[in-house]
């Protein structure tokens, strides 16, 4: 990519969730420039379902989400790598329980 | 490589010049590929572009089984010469900006949906199954071009003034949408086609609400422009095919 143009940096960038079957959750796909939430949604539906990739979509402003800091991530999510104890695997299952 | 002569029967006739609105159209958006406005909308025209393509396939491959006389959908698309050619002049004028490319779209896509909506009970089942998909079609294309319009025409002064020239310079082809001929009497005499009188009013319901949301005056109607359904054509459309016919007429049958 080219350096934004002024156009797109004057456009709001908006970030496409797309649930792509009933029962499972919107996910996350990509990001587009768009001026208003209903082009918003209508660049999603011509920028990614080309290929019946979805049912439903998702278009939220991207300045309306709020991230964690990359640089925090030691204080953020280091601490539970030793709480081995969390993950649901010190129990006994019984066999005729299956598959869990 | 020669042109072909079609025979042209009623039903023929009536199902190219659908075929011809949607090729022509779709040959138009397609010029976009590469230089839209943005990347979003890039897309959106190359979608619309291949949607209309999709539609004139099916209908010159119906145009080609009711004529029988072996002429498959490439041989109608690429070998007929521009007076052979049935399209609305409308369809066939140039892109322009962004603004006479939208308004374009909005003046045929508020014809195209109903139309379609009302083919779908056609009397020809195939005619009917093609309108099933293209009504799908073109009611996105409508509520795209429309929201653009209303963008544009309520935007910044010169966006506006550069959509109400689009439609002031697009209006005199509108009145092509509505007119009728002998085969288009027989077509609905026959059940097969709709009346496009009947399709009027909501047409015109339909792109006064947008130019209203628009803040544009729906133009008066003036002089039409008529000619394109008897293959007589302005001057653009000799340029287009001539790009779009050049690889099938310099290299016949060629594949990849």
């Amino acid at each position: 990519m080219t350096e934004p143009t002024r156009t797109e940096a004057a456009i709001p960038l908006w970030e496409v969730f797309i649930r792509a079957r009933n029962g499972l959750a919107h996910k996350h796909v990509g990001s587009l420039h768009a001026p208003d939430a209903t082009l918003a949604l209508q660049a999603a539906r011509d920028l990614y379902t080309r290929r019946g990739e979805g049912l439903s979509i998702w278009v939220v402003p991207s300045a309306a989400i709020t991230a964690s800091d990359p640089a925090e991530k030691g204080m953020m999510f280091e601490p539970t790598a030793s709480k081995i104890y969390r993950h649901p695997t010190f129990y006994e299952i019984p066999d005729e329980v299956g598959h869990m | 490589m020669t042109s072909i002569r079609v025979t042209e029967t009623p039903l023929v006739t009536y199902v190219l010049r659908r075929a011809d609105d949607a090729l022509v159209l779709g040959h138009r958006l397609s010029e976009w590929c590469g230089k839209a406005p943005m990347m979003e909308e890039e897309m959106a025209l190359a979608n619309m572009g291949l949607d209309l393509i999709g539609q004139a396939r099916a209908l010159y491959t119906y145009a080609g089984e009711a004529e029988a006389a072996g002429h498959d959908e490439d041989a109608l698309a690429y070998r007929r010469d521009e007076r052979a050619y049935r399209n609305l002049l409308l369809v066939e004028q140039p892109n322009g900006d962004f603004a006479v490319t939208m308004v374009r779209q909005l003046l045929y896509a508020a014809y195209a949906d109903p139309y379609w909506r009302a083919m779908m009970s056609s009397r020809d089942a195939t005619l009917a199954a093609i309108a099933a998909k293209a009504e799908k079609e073109t009611a996105y294309h409508l509520r795209h071009s429309a929201e653009w319009v209303v963008r544009l025409g309520d935007g910044t002064p010169e966006s506006h003034e550069r959509t109400a020239r689009a439609l002031m310079t697009l209006w005199p082809y509108t009145g092509e949408l509505f007119e009728t001929d002998a085969v288009d009497d027989a077509m609905i005499e026959a059940g097969i086609a709709v009346d496009p009188a009947s399709l009027r009013d909501t047409w015109r319901a339909t792109v006064a609400d947008v130019l209203g949301r628009a803040t544009l005056t729906m133009p008066a109607d003036g002089y039409m422009q008529k000619g394109g359904r008897s293959g007589r054509h302005s001057e653009h459309l000799g340029h287009l095919l001539t790009e779009l016919q050049y690889m099938q007429r310099t290299i016949p049958g060629a594949t990849w």
